[in-house]
């Protein structure tokens, strides 16, 4: 508590922990490298320095808040400080920024050109370093690393996977896997927070961006679309529009001006996920089945289980996830000659998600040994595909998703939220979906940020312990609390990323802006505004349960994880 | 792959320090110390019995020089460079001893797994400057001749 004085103006404090928040409550942008909103300070980037009445300098991310203080954030001293720390980073940077995937968006980028720093007269004298991309969802380019630690940070403490580390020091520190091993041979789960967390062009998507274009190109082949749900909101701001609006009539606007033959949306399959996987969970309450179940819609979650706790395995839904179920059910529908009129059918997927790239790859997702999903583009990859086109993206007439895959319930709306798949499971299991029960299931406790939510719902006479967590330390934390016996649950849905695939490692970034709570209205606002709730009033999908799908469920939409 | 005994020498020394994290350097040295090298394998398999992930393990590994996953020869030959013995031209040492071994700042060990040459940043004997120290005896105020006199005496043992 306290009031301290920022370049002439008092602002109060409460319980802030260093002069940096404080100084960005006071409306300055201060420049960061190294901050991060869910991490302690690191204090390595030194960018936030600022100095105190004495002429005394320090880091203000690094210092605690006293009453009193009297700080200048901007000074002639202080520039000189900040363009020399920027001047030096460059030094060591691989500066082709025209050729880089993160030039526009960098913050390392945005930085010198702030700060007018237009001269670096240091000599590289780094050694150059292998680029990575052995992993199917990023690439990591050690010379644009500029060690401010964010991507260690983040896969250790926030996703409690730890694959990257700071490796040798001084002159020679680099981030790199343990024993400099490609990213993909390490315990890596392909999230990609890392690449969203870098202010610089060190960890990228690794792009599919030119598959799509050739496919779209030959006329011997019927390329299908499908769109996840967290993509319809996390494009828009990128064409002046508002932050979070559901753009999904545009999307499909834009990629039938592209050329792709049918677009399809993955509420569509979520919907089937809903079915599939209440089904099973149902099955396995009254069977006496192993429990609790465990969501299998993320990728990552799921190569967590698969690779560090093998002894939960039998625990995860075999329900494939709704990028899977789509794709089979798609291939199969047009594995019918008539249908299939001579073309190949590609699948291309619109995922939030890095770690989609891999589990299309994933070979138990596969039916009859093919590769359902072919090729798999992020929501960053697609504003570029649209601004590859040349589009007008805001000028779009939208338009509906294709039959008979393009309808969905507002339960698979919410899938791109944490907490979304256990809420559209809970209305399948819940008799009517009057506006009285979707309340009480909205505020059971199944929404809000929190990594870790634990709550209860009454089913049939039993009480369904549930509990739905993001981020992967937070899962770790609950699979560790289970295993130990402390903890006891029917159902665990557990979202890679922080709250949920609204902010996947594929969607575009912000210089370390966040936003969760605009993406996740967003979310909420097209469920709201759906037709339908849930699954049991999808007509479409219901018909299709009776045609062509009868008797393939089994087929199509589970798999098995070893 | 290792051979079992490497893995269960290891599981002694980890029963020495407790499985923690902060038993990491002491079971490195010690494992050492055995060795005369640290094996990547076991730093692995260290970092999952103490409960650290391998890259952390690997990026204290690597913080310190003293670490090294690669075997050493039998002669282990460490030059000073600290600011007395460098002022007192340690660096032609060095070098020499590289040229008369093939060796260089990248490769350390000769083919022969003889020598292994390494610089390092101080002995603490600086009154005895130039330094160099080949396994546990020191050498003190070392010229580029009487590297090469050592060498050749140590081949010669070896005959």
């Amino acid at each position: 508590m306290g009031t301290i004085t920022v370049d002439g103006r008092q602002i109060e404090f409460t319980n802030e922990k260093n002069v940096l928040s404080i100084i960005q409550k006071a409306g300055i942008d201060l420049p960061t490298l190294c901050y991060h909103k869910d991490l302690p300070a690191f204090g390595a980037c030194r960018l936030c320095t600022v100095e105190d009445d004495r002429g005394r300098t320090f880091a203000a991310c690094s210092e605690e808040p006293r009453d009193g203080m009297v700080i200048k954030t901007t000074s002639p001293k202080l520039l000189k400080y900040r363009r020399m720390i920027i001047e030096l980073l460059l030094a060591s940077h691989d500066r082709e920024c025209t050729t880089c995937d993160e030039s526009g968006s960098c913050t390392l980028q945005k930085l010198a050109h702030r700060y007018g720093v237009t001269n670096v007269r240091f000599a590289n004298t780094r050694e150059r370093r292998e680029i990575d991309s052995s992993s199917p969802s990023i690439v990591r380019d050690p010379n644009k690393c500029v060690l401010c630690g964010n991507c260690v940070r983040v896969c250790d403490e926030i996703q409690g996977i730890g694959a990257l580390g700071f490796s040798f020091r001084g002159t020679d520190a680099t981030v790199l896997p343990a024993f400099d091993r490609p990213i993909a041979e390490t315990t890596c789960v392909n999230c990609g927070q890392c690449r969203v967390a870098c202010p610089t062009g060190a960890i990228t998507i690794h792009t599919s961006m030119d598959q799509v274009w050739d496919a779209v190109a030959d006329p011997d082949t019927r390329v299908v679309a499908q769109i996840a749900p967290a993509v319809r909101v996390a494009i828009g701001d990128a064409f002046g529009m508002k932050i979070g609006q559901d753009v999904i009539g545009r999307i499909v606007t834009a990629l039938k001006r592209m050329g792709f033959d049918e677009v399809y949306d993955t509420i569509f399959s979520a919907d089937m996920t809903i079915l599939e996987e209440s089904a099973e969970f149902l099955e396995r309450v009254k069977s006496g089945g192993t429990l609790p179940l465990l969501t299998s819609c993320c990728p990552a979650w799921v190569k967590l289980i698969t690779d560090q706790y093998k002894d939960f395995i039998p625990n995860i839904s075999t329900c494939r996830s709704p990028q899977g179920m789509m794709s089979a059910a798609v291939k199969e529908y047009y594995r019918d000659p008539e249908r299939a009129a001579g073309k190949k059918t590609v699948m291309v997927s619109f995922m939030p998600c890095t770690a989609k790239k891999y589990e299309a790859k994933r070979p138990n997702s596969f039916t009859n040994g093919e590769q359902d999903t072919d090729i798999v583009i992020t929501s960053t990859e697609l504003i570029r595909m649209i601004q590859n086109y040349g589009l007008d993206f805001a000028g779009l007439e939208p338009q509906k998703a294709d039959d008979p895959f393009g309808y969905g319930s507002g339960g698979g709306v919410i899938f791109g939220v944490t907490g979304g798949v256990t809420e559209a499971v809970i209305r399948r299991l819940m008799p009517d979906e009057t506006p009285e029960t979707l309340k009480m299931i909205a505020e059971s406790g199944v929404r809000g940020l929190d990594g870790i939510k634990e709550f209860t719902v009454p089913y049939n006479g039993i009480d369904v312990k549930i509990c739905v967590a993001s981020g992967l330390a937070n899962a770790r934390k609950v699979l560790d609390s289970v295993r130990a016996g402390e903890k006891e649950y029917h159902l665990i849905e557990v979202m890679a990323c922080r709250g949920g695939c609204v902010m996947g490692g594929g969607q575009p970034v912000h210089n370390g802006i966040y936003l969760t709570a605009e993406r996740t209205e967003g979310i909420y606002e097209a469920d709201e505004a759906s037709e339908v709730k849930k699954p049991d009033a999808n007509k479409p999908l219901l018909s299709l349960y009776d045609t062509f799908l009868g008797g393939k469920e089994h087929h199509l939409l589970h798999n098995e994880f070893y | 792959m290792l051979d079992q005994s490497y893995y269960t020498k290891t599981d002694e020394i980890i029963e020495r320090y407790g499985k923690k994290a902060s038993s990491l350097i002491p079971i490195m040295q010690d494992i050492q110390e055995v060795y005369r090298y640290l094996p990547g394998e076991l730093l692995e398999y260290v970092a999952g019995q103490i409960g650290i992930k391998e890259a952390k393990a690997y990026s204290v590994a690597t913080f310190y020089e003293n670490f090294s996953f690669e075997e050493k020869g039998k002669y282990i030959i460490k030059v000073c460079d600290g600011t007395a013995c460098h002022v007192r031209k340690s660096t032609p040492i060095l070098e020499t001893m590289f040229k008369e071994l093939g060796l260089s700042k990248k490769k350390h060990t000769t083919d022969d797994m003889m020598f292994t040459v390494e610089m390092v940043s101080c002995l603490g004997a600086c009154g005895l400057a130039p330094t160099m120290m080949v396994n546990e005896e020191v050498h003190p105020k070392m010229s580029p001749e009487k590297a090469i006199d050592l060498i050749q005496e140590l081949r010669g043992e070896n005959r």
